[in-house]
C-alpha cells in the first residue's frame, strides 16, 4: 500500500495500516543505526527546518539527527513562541521559510492546532514535533515502536500511563496509537490531572494506582511539570510523589516482565525513583535510540518516500 | 419627508398582536392608522408582496469598536451592517479604546452616531476602566445619554462591587447587563471545558464558571430589586437557574445569541477561529436548553454579540486569535432557520424576541408598528436563499463562521424614521 500523507499532524487522523506502515520502515531504518554508517541518501537535496518555537532542546536534536542520516541539510532554530507573538505572525515566519526554499518544516509550538494551521497556509510537509497539549505523534510512534520490539504485538495488552494527562501531549498521541493497535488503556493519577473526560477517547480513568498497576505489560510515566499548573491541580510535588510516584514497592505491582517508560526528561525522585529508572525493566534509553528511527521513517515517508523502497546505505 | 404606504406584506407587530396581510402607513418619520387622500397622492409606495413587514430589528448587544479600534468596525460601518440585517435599533458596548467609562467619550459616540443610518444607543462602563476596582460615575454616564451599565467582555469578579454596583445604577433607572465569567475558572481558556476540549489539547471554560455568576446575580437583585440582564448566556444550567429566577418573580433578563443556538463545540474541531467566541460554544445539550430558553420565554431576547475583529488577527494560532464574529447581517436568516425551520416556533414567535422584548429590556422606544411610534420598518423575504458573501457585506470586518454560506430569508428594505436606508442591497444613506 503506498503512503499518501504529505503531513504529519496527529495520531487521531492516521489509520491502523499507516501506524503499521511508519512502524515497519522505521524498523527498516533501525537496522541502518546499527550500522558503521548510519546515513542513507533518501533525502539528500532536500531541506528540512525545525522551527521549534517552544525550545525543546532533546526532540529537536532527534530530529535533527534524523534529518542528518537521512542526507537531508537541515537548519534548525529554537525560540520561544513570544519572540514571533511580539511582531512576526506564525503565518509570516513559516512563509518566509518556505519561500527560501525549504522543503519540510518540522514544527514545535505551544499552541494546540498550530500545526494543522501550518498545514492550509503553507505548500510544503509540516510535521508535527508537539503542539501545546494537544499532540506529539512521533513520540507515540516511538513509544508503541519500543513497545512492540519488548512485547510483540499489543493487542489485549495492558499499557498503563500516570502522571499529568490533562497537560499532556504524549498521553493523548498514545491513547489514540495504542487504541487503534487494540491495547487496553488505562490512565491513572490526580482527578484534577486525568479527568473523566478522557473516557471519550476509549480509555480507562484511574486514581487509583494499585489497581490501576496490577497485571500492567506497560508502565509509561509523564513528567510532573508543576510549575507549568500553576497552583491549583495539586498540593506538591512531595504530595504527588508520595501518592502517585513509581517507587521500589509500587513497581512490584506490575507484571514481572513489564517494561517502564517515560519520555523524558526525567524527573528523578518525583515520578519516578532512580532504581526503577535506571533497572532493567526500563527501556527509556532505548526510546530515546528508537526516536531517530521513527522520525526518519516519518520525514522519508512525508517527502514522498515510500514505505516498500528502504533503502541502501551510502559508501 | 415623503409619506410611505407598505403594501401588500404579511405585516407581524408582536407588540399589537397583528399578524396578517394588510398595509402600514408612515407619514412624518411616524407610524400613522392612514394617510390623508393629500398623503396619499404624493406618498411613495413599497410593494411588499410575498414578503414580511415587522417592526425594525432591536439588538442590545453590538460592539462598533469606536473610538479606537476602527480598523475593525466604526460606528458608521457597524451601522450599515446592522441596517442591512434590518436592526433599526442597536446598543453599543462601552469596551472601546478609550473604554467608556467618562461623559466625554459618551458625547463623541453620540456625535458620530447622529450621522448613523440606525439609532445607535451607547452604554457605559460598570467599573473604572472596566478595571472592576471602582464604581465608573453612573449619573454622570446617564445624564450623558447611557441607557444600560456594563463591563462587557469582562464581568464584574468582586460580589460586593456588584453589589454596590446595582444598588446604585438602580438610582438613575439604569440596568446592569453582566457578562457572566467567574475570571478565576476560566484563566487562559479558549472553549468549553468538555470532551471536545480534552482531545484538542485546548483549556477550557467550565459553564460552572457562568452559572456561579449569574447565581450570584439573581441573588443580588433579588436582594437589591435592581434589574439585572445577562449576557449571551450559553449554559443550560444558567438557563435553569433563569427559569427558577423568573418564576421566584426576580427582577433578570437574560439574552440568548444566534451563535450559540447555532453550533457547539464539534465545530471547534479543526481550530477553526471563526468559532472561538466567549463564552465559548457548548454543548448540544446547552444549545438545545437555549432554544428551550427562548420558547418558553425564560430568556428574553436574541443579541448578536457582533464582535468585529480583522482578519489578521483571526488568522493566528488558535489560542492566539481573539474571541468573536460579527452578526448583525445573519441573524435574522439564522433566527428563521434554527428556531422557525427546525425548532418550529411562530414566525411572530422568533420576530417579537427580535424587535418589542428585545426593546423592553432596556426601555428603548423602539420594536413596534403602532401608530405614534418611530417609524423603523424591516422588510424581509422569509424564504430567499442567498449567498452570505463577507467580502462585499457591510461590515468591515468578516470574521463570520457563515461566510461563503447560502442563508434563507433576506432583508429587502429597512426603513429607518420613516426614511428607507437600505434596500435590495445598497445602502440608500
Ligand atoms: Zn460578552
Amino acid at each position: 500500500m503506498p503512503w499518501h500523507r504529505k503531513h504529519l499532524l496527529t495520531i487521531e487522523e492516521l489509520k491502523r495500516a499507516e501506524i503499521e506502515q511508519i512502524l515497519a520502515t522505521a524498523a527498516a531504518f533501525r537496522r541502518v543505526l546499527d550500522r558503521k554508517v548510519k546515513k542513507v541518501p533518501a533525502l539528500r537535496g532536500k531541506t528540512i527546518v525545525n522551527l521549534f518555537l517552544e525550545p525543546s532542546t532533546r526532540t529537536r536534536i532527534s530530529f535533527e539527527m534524523a534529518a542528518k542520516f537521512l542526507s537531508a541539510d537541515v537548519i534548525s532554530f529554537d525560540a520561544s513562541a513570544s519572540s514571533t507573538t511580539k511582531g512576526e505572525t506564525l503565518r509570516d515566519t513559516a512563509q518566509n521559510i518556505q519561500a527560501l526554499n525549504a522543503d519540510m518544516i518540522v514544527l514545535r509550538h505551544a499552541a494546540s492546532g498550530s500545526p494543522l494551521y501550518l498545514s492550509k497556509v503553507l505548500g510544503i510537509p509540516v510535521v508535527n514535533a508537539g503542539d501545546g497539549a494537544h499532540e506529539h505523534p512521533t513520540q507515540a510512534l516511538l513509544d508503541v515502536f519500543t513497545m512492540r520490539e519488548k512485547l510483540g504485538d499489543l493487542k489485549g495488552r495492558k499499557v498503563v500511563i500516570l502522571g499529568d494527562i490533562l497537560f499532556s501531549r504524549v498521553a493523548r498521541s498514545n491513547i489514540h496509537a495504542l487504541t487503534k493497535l487494540g491495547a487496553d488503556v488505562t490512565i491513572v493519577g490526580p482527578s484534577t490531572l486525568v479527568p473523566h473526560w478522557f473516557e471519550s477517547m476509549g480509555v480507562r480513568v484511574s486514581h487509583n494506582l494499585r489497581t490501576a498497576l496490577a497485571d500492567a505489560d506497560v508502565v509509561m510515566l509523564l513528567r510532573i511539570q508543576h510549575e507549568r499548573q500553576g497552583v491549583s491541580h495539586f498540593p506538591s510535588l512531595g504530595e504527588y510523589t508520595s501518592m502517585f510516584g513509581l517507587n521500589y514497592t509500587r513497581a512490584s505491582w506490575v507484571k514481572p516482565d513489564a517494561i517502564i517508560m517515560h519520555p523524558g526528561p526525567i524527573n528523578r525522585g518525583v515520578e519516578i525513583d532512580s532504581d526503577i529508572a535506571d533497572s532493567p525493566r526500563s527501556v527509556i534509553l532505548q526510546q530515546v535510540t528508537n526516536g531517530i528511527a521513527v522520525r526518519m521513517a516519518v520525514l522519508y515517508l512525508c517527502a514522498g518516500g515510500q514505505p516498500e523502497q528502504v533503502l541502501t546505505p551510502v559508501e | 419627508m415623503p409619506s410611505l404606504i407598505i403594501k401588500n406584506g404579511r405585516v407581524i407587530d408582536p407588540a399589537s398582536k397583528r399578524d396578517a396581510k394588510g398595509d402600514v402607513f408612515i407619514a412624518d418619520g411616524k407610524f400613522v392608522k392612514t394617510l390623508t387622500p393629500a398623503q396619499k397622492k404624493q406618498a411613495k409606495v413599497i410593494d411588499a408582496k410575498g414578503l414580511v413587514v415587522c417592526p425594525g430589528l432591536v439588538d442590545i448587544h453590538v460592539h462598533f469598536r469606536e473610538p479606537g479600534q476602527t480598523h475593525k468596525e466604526t460606528i458608521l460601518t457597524g451601522s450599515q451592517a446592522a441596517a442591512a440585517g434590518g436592526f433599526t435599533t442597536v446598543v453599543c458596548m462601552p469596551n472601546t479604546s478609550p473604554v467608556v467609562d467618562n461623559a466625554g467619550t459618551v458625547a463623541l459616540i453620540k456625535s458620530v452616531a447622529a450621522a448613523a443610518p440606525v439609532h445607535v444607543y451607547p452604554t457605559g462602563c460598570i467599573t473604572v476602566g472596566m478595571k472592576g476596582q471602582a464604581l465608573a460615575p453612573h449619573g454622570s454616564l446617564q445624564k450623558a445619554g447611557v441607557v444600560a451599565l456594563t463591563d462587557d467582555g469582562l464581568c464584574v469578579q468582586s460580589n460586593e462591587l456588584m453589589h454596590r454596583a446595582v444598588e446604585y445604577a438602580k438610582m438613575f433607572g439604569l440596568s446592569i447587563l453582566d457578562h457572566c465569567q467567574d475570571e478565576s475558572m476560566t484563566e487562559k481558556a479558549v472553549m468549553n471545558e468538555g470532551v471536545v476540549s480534552t482531545r484538542l489539547g485546548l483549556k477550557g471554560w467550565p459553564h460552572a464558571a457562568e452559572d456561579i455568576i449569574v447565581a450570584r446575580n439573581i441573588i443580588l437583585s433579588r436582594y437589591t430589586g435592581a434589574h439585572i440582564h445577562m449576557q449571551h448566556i450559553s449554559s443550560a444550567h444558567s438557563v435553569e437557574l433563569m427559569r427558577q429566577a423568573k418564576k421566584d418573580g426576580i427582577n433578570v433578563t437574560a439574552e440568548a445569541t444566534p451563535h450559540h443556538i447555532a453550533f457547539t463545540e464539534d465545530a471547534l474541531a479543526t481550530y477553526d477561529t471563526h468559532f472561538k467566541m466567549n463564552p465559548p460554544l457548548r454543548t448540544e445539550t446547552d444549545r438545545l436548553a437555549i432554544i428551550g430558553g427562548l420558547r418558553d420565554g425564560t430568556l428574553d431576547c436574541i443579541g448578536t454579540d457582533h464582535a468585529p475583529h480583522a482578519p489578521e488577527e483571526k488568522d493566528k494560532e488558535f489560542d492566539y486569535a481573539p474571541n468573536g464574529i460579527i452578526g448583525l447581517e445573519t441573524a435574522l436568516p439564522v433566527c428563521l432557520d434554527i428556531l422557525v425551520k427546525k425548532s418550529k416556533f411562530q414566525l411572530s414567535h422568533v420576530i417579537d424576541l427580535m424587535t418589542r422584548k428585545a426593546a423592553d429590556i432596556l426601555k428603548l422606544p423602539a420594536g413596534t408598528l403602532t401608530p405614534g411610534a418611530c417609524a423603523d420598518v424591516c422588510i424581509f423575504d422569509p424564504g430567499e436563499a442567498w449567498l452570505y458573501n463577507t467580502y462585499g457585506a457591510f461590515s468591515k470586518s468578516i470574521n463570520s463562521p457563515w461566510d461563503k454560506q447560502t442563508l434563507t430569508g433576506r432583508v429587502k428594505t429597512t426603513i429607518v424614521s420613516g426614511q428607507v436606508v437600505y434596500q435590495n442591497g445598497k445602502m440608500l444613506v
